[in-house]
């Protein structure tokens, strides 16, 4: 049985506890690096992480793109949205095709 | 690519004539897949930046409606407020395998059936923004997993891609042609050394002949 997870920013994501979402507000890159391992060592199948608090630990949700579990997936928080969600999509497939044929037109 | 030290003997030349019928076949049913993965993987990343978009702005949405919440009442209010959740979700995780790719499918279950029943406070004390925001979170929940599933399946078919799209590169220009020209070169050197055999037999027949029956001699 798994659990879903959202970290970030406090403001951007108390409303989930209603769902029954478990979440982890963090407010630096250190400690969010630290909440991410320690979900992805139990039992977290997805990850919700505001994009600012992502956009701090990179390389630590990049060392997950290729386990199956946990799903990170980056979501704008109460601040607005950066576009870093998309442009993970664009990224993958840039690594799949070798250049973004897709999206690359509709980027602003 | 030839400067590769190969021994010229049949049994390596046999050798490389099998390796290169498996290559060649490996090469094509790599490039199999490599096209099959491709195919599926921009349908599957077409659909996730469709439900990316959508839970983009569906959060933005509710975003607004918490912070419009938050702004009629007290931060206390608030945190009293989602004290304790009612709902509790869980996920079963099954896998599906896509040409050879595991990707994970998430199915998800609430604690209580009812949609409805996600408002962990009393309705007494709180604002009318809070539960359009709690809602229309709600709502968008399926979305969301859904999203997690695609957005992960994307991630490892992409690397996937990427692996297979190497090998086939490797196979195609490295190992290919080297065989081919291993196979090349020993083909020469076995013909080269059959020439000179043929050769060197025909000189000593040409001795041997000369010796019993001593032709220059007579010409002379």
């Amino acid at each position: 049985m798994y659990k879903i997870a959202i970290m970030g920013e406090s403001d951007s994501i108390y409303g989930f506890a209603t769902l029954g979402l478990d979440t982890f507000p963090v407010d630096n890159p250190e400690s969010a690096q630290k909440t991410l391992r320690n979900l992805a060592e139990n039992d977290y199948a997805v990850v919700y992480i505001t994009e600012n608090c992502a956009a701090g630990i990179q390389n630590e949700i990049d060392r997950y793109s290729e386990e199956k579990l946990p799903a990170i997936i980056l979501v704008p928080g109460v601040y607005g949205n950066t576009g870093d969600g998309v442009r993970n999509v664009s990224k993958s497939v840039e690594q799949a095709v070798g250049s973004d044929i897709i999206f690359g037109g509709d980027k602003e | 690519m030839a400067n590769k030290t190969v021994t010229a003997t049949r049994m390596e030349l046999t050798r490389l004539k099998r390796k290169l019928v498996t290559t060649r076949r490996g090469h094509k049913l790599l490039k199999d897949k490599r096209d099959e993965l491709m195919r599926q993987f921009l349908s599957m990343v077409r659909d996730n930046m469709e439900l990316r978009k959508k839970v983009e702005a569906g959060l933005a949405a509710s975003n607004k409606n918490f912070v419009l919440a938050k702004s009629t009442m007290s931060e206390e209010a608030v945190n009293v407020a989602f004290m304790t959740p009612k709902q509790e979700v869980s996920l079963e995780v099954s896998e599906k395998n896509i040409m050879s790719v595991d990707i994970p499918v998430f199915e998800y279950k609430t604690r209580t059936s009812d949609p409805n029943d996600i408002y962990s406070y009393g309705f007494a004390f709180t604002s009318s923004d809070l539960d359009d925001a709690v809602k229309s979170l709600s709502d968008l929940l399926p979305d969301m997993l859904k999203l997690a599933e695609t957005e992960k399946a994307c991630q490892l078919m992409a690397a996937e891609i990427e692996k297979t799209r190497r090998r086939v590169n490797a196979l195609e220009h490295v190992i290919i042609p080297e065989t081919e020209a291993g196979i090349k070169m020993i083909t020469m050197k076995l013909d080269e050394n059959e020439r000179s055999t043929q050769i060197r037999l025909m000189k000593v027949k040409d001795m041997l002949l000369e010796e019993a029956h001593h032709y220059s001699e007579r010409q002379a």
